[in-house]
């Protein structure tokens, strides 16, 4: 899959303006609440025609103002995971899982005969079959809404937030089942967040939006170390991990690309390659070994640049093996240290946000415990 | 006082239930496409169209029934026009009755169908959209489902207001024993001359029992249906 958009658009005094292209399985769009990340997945979706650019999914335009051009809605084949589930009240869950396929049979194109069991399966929806709408908690009733976009065969799947409306018990129910729909159906998907772990998690490709402007397009690792530390709490690096070996108390070692680190138990076999968000305000540096410190992660490291201030605080970037560390650290601490590009130090590690699975997991499990 | 009904009566009573009945299945389509447009078009004029529609509400009865009579009546343009090719004839017929009972309660259909069009949320017809239904089959498979409640109330009103119809159709169709009188000029033929009191009573009685029913029998079906398609309250 290929996607490239090139849009400007004015929606009363807001202005979208944005450029990107990826071939990611998941490509997140990341970006404070009204950065035009809705804007943007409802031009892809159709639902909002833009004043200019273009739209191009595979080498075919979907919308393109030039050669006016503007395939509806429901020819895109594009599926979409709203914030709110949508679910059709009139119709019961299987009514509701089947509407795609039926609209599909409709239009003369017919779906495998299994399709429908195999997503019910993928997303734990069985028991609900027969339920109507109503009857259905937050979290059952979005992953039945995933299962309804999946089953219409959509080349491309958005997702707007699918999870903001749920409380963070129902979140981490839900983001293994995107976990696995990303790896085990093959439909590239578009995820909009605002969470950076959540990004993290789930992305390859990451696109910053600010003020309806891309501001930044790469690799999640990239893309999320390259935020402004000191303006958000979520900032930090995304460093690879594989877990190594458990403690007997039952801790996790994990082999990170910045040095060895315990984890509480993440419940994955030996082997098995995570990514891990080390949040910037999580990161202490001291100039030397620390002694009687509760914090168990400590890692040479290097001082390698320092932002610039912002207020009081300013982000300290630090190599730690072949890694980039960010901590976010006081004016006066680091004129108290003397930290300068090039001085060795320690990174004191607080705490650490498993990310999930890194590269193409063989086979995820849908259970797996964040 | 006994229940036992002269043929005159009799025939009232089933006149007025066809007569009610037609009128509100023919006014269904054409209610539901005006109201849709009210409640989803926007071109300039709508205000007038709006007040078009609504006009039979604020006209003396008898207005609507003398320009019922100018526009369909044997020998007017309309009228003519559709006693030739279709042969269908409205002026002293009990087909004119049921015009001026559909064009009379027409206003109140549109109202109801219309609120329940505008409380339709739009975005689960986005939502029908992606999964790939072409507008006209959103309409059929989600929007029209929604607002069948709507369509249920506004089809009893304008079927109780056929009921009672009164100066419209005695202006348009007369008063006919048998062709067009109902329950409604039957009662007030029978208060005109000595000893019609008790069969105008009776009349009324049996007028009384139909509205309650109908309204009771709505209001059952639209519990039934709400439940169907998953609103719990309105």
């Amino acid at each position: 899959m290929r996607l490239e958009v090139d849009v400007r658009h004015l929606q009363g005094a807001f202005r979208l303006d944005a450029a990107f292209a990826s071939d990611a399985a998941v490509t997140a769009l990341f970006g404070p609440s009204g950065s035009g990340k809705t804007t943007l997945v409802n031009v892809l979706a159709g639902l909002i025609r833009p004043s200019e650019g273009r739209v191009m999914l595979d080498g075919e335009a979907l919308f393109d103002a030039a050669r006016r051009i503007d395939v509806p809605v429901h020819r895109r084949g594009i599926g979409y995971v709203f914030q709110e589930a949508r679910l059709f009240p009139h119709l019961s869950v299987r009514s509701n899982l089947g509407y795609g396929r039926r609209m599909a049979a409709l239009a003369g194109r017919r779906g495998e005969a299994d399709e429908f069991d195999r997503v019910v399966a993928l997303l734990g929806i069985a028991a609900l079959l027969d339920r109507k709408p109503a009857g259905l908690s937050g979290g059952e009733a979005q992953r039945v809404a995933i299962g309804r976009a999946l089953l219409a065969r959509p080349r491309l799947l958005l997702m707007d937030e699918p999870l903001a409306a749920l409380d963070v018990a129902r979140k981490a129910e839900i983001l293994p089942y995107l976990e696995a729909v990303a790896a085990e159906t093959r439909v590239p998907i578009v995820y909009v967040s605002h969470s950076v772990p959540e990004v993290v998690r789930l992305a390859g490709t990451v696109v910053a939006m600010d003020h309806g402007r891309v501001v930044a397009c790469g690799p999640a690792d990239a893309v999320i170390g390259g935020l402004d530390a000191t303006a958000s709490d979520d900032a930090g690096a995304v460093l690879d991990a594989v877990v190594a070996g458990e403690e007997a108390d039952g801790l996790t070692r994990l082999d990170t690309n910045a040095g060895p680190l315990l984890v509480p138990a993440v419940g994955r076999p030996l082997g098995a390659r995570l990514r891990l968000l080390v949040r910037a305000r999580d990161v202490l540096v001291a100039s030397e070994p620390p002694h009687g410190l509760s914090a168990l992660n400590v890692l040479p490291a290097t001082v390698t640049a320092i932002g610039a201030p912002h207020g009081a605080s300013v982000e300290v970037m630090l190599s730690a093996g072949t890694a980039t560390l960010h901590a976010r650290l006081t004016r006066r601490a680091v004129e108290m240290l003397d930290l300068a590009p090039g001085r060795p130090c320690f990174a004191i590690i607080k705490a650490s946000t498993l990310a999930g699975d890194g590269g193409p997991p063989a086979s995820p499990s849908p259970i797996a415990d964040a | 006082m006994t229940l036992d009904l002269t043929p005159e009566e009799t025939t009232a009573i089933w006149l007025t239930l066809r007569v009610a009945l037609v009128a509100v299945a023919a006014s269904l389509p054409v209610a539901i496409l005006v109201a849709w447009i009210l409640a989803r078009c926007r071109f300039p004029g709508i205000v007038f169209f709006d007040a078009l529609v609504h006009l039979p509400l604020t006209l003396p009865p008898v207005v609507t029934g003398f320009l019922l009579l100018l526009v369909f009546g044997r020998r007017a343009p309309v009228g003519a026009f559709l006693a030739e090719h279709f042969g269908l004839v409205f002026s002293f017929r009990w087909t004119g009755a049921a015009l001026a009972a559909a064009v009379m309660g027409f206003p109140l259909f549109v109202r109801a169908v219309r609120l329940s069009i505008e409380a339709v949320d739009r975005r689960l017809e986005d939502a029908a959209s992606t999964l790939g239904a072409p507008r006209v089959l959103v309409a059929l498979t989600v929007t029209l489902p929604l607002i069948l409640p709507g369509i249920l109330a506004g089809g009893v009103l304008a079927f109780a207001r056929a009921m009672g119809e009164f100066g419209a159709t005695v202006t348009f169709v007369s008063n006919i024993p048998g062709e067009t009188q109902t329950i409604a000029s039957a009662i007030y033929t029978y208060t005109q001359v000595p000893g019609g009191d008790g069969p105008a009573l009776r009349l009324t009685l049996i007028s009384v029992v139909l509205s309650l029913g109908a309204l009771v029998l709505s209001e059952l079906l639209a519990r039934r249906t709400r439940r169907a398609i998953g609103q719990t309250r309105r």
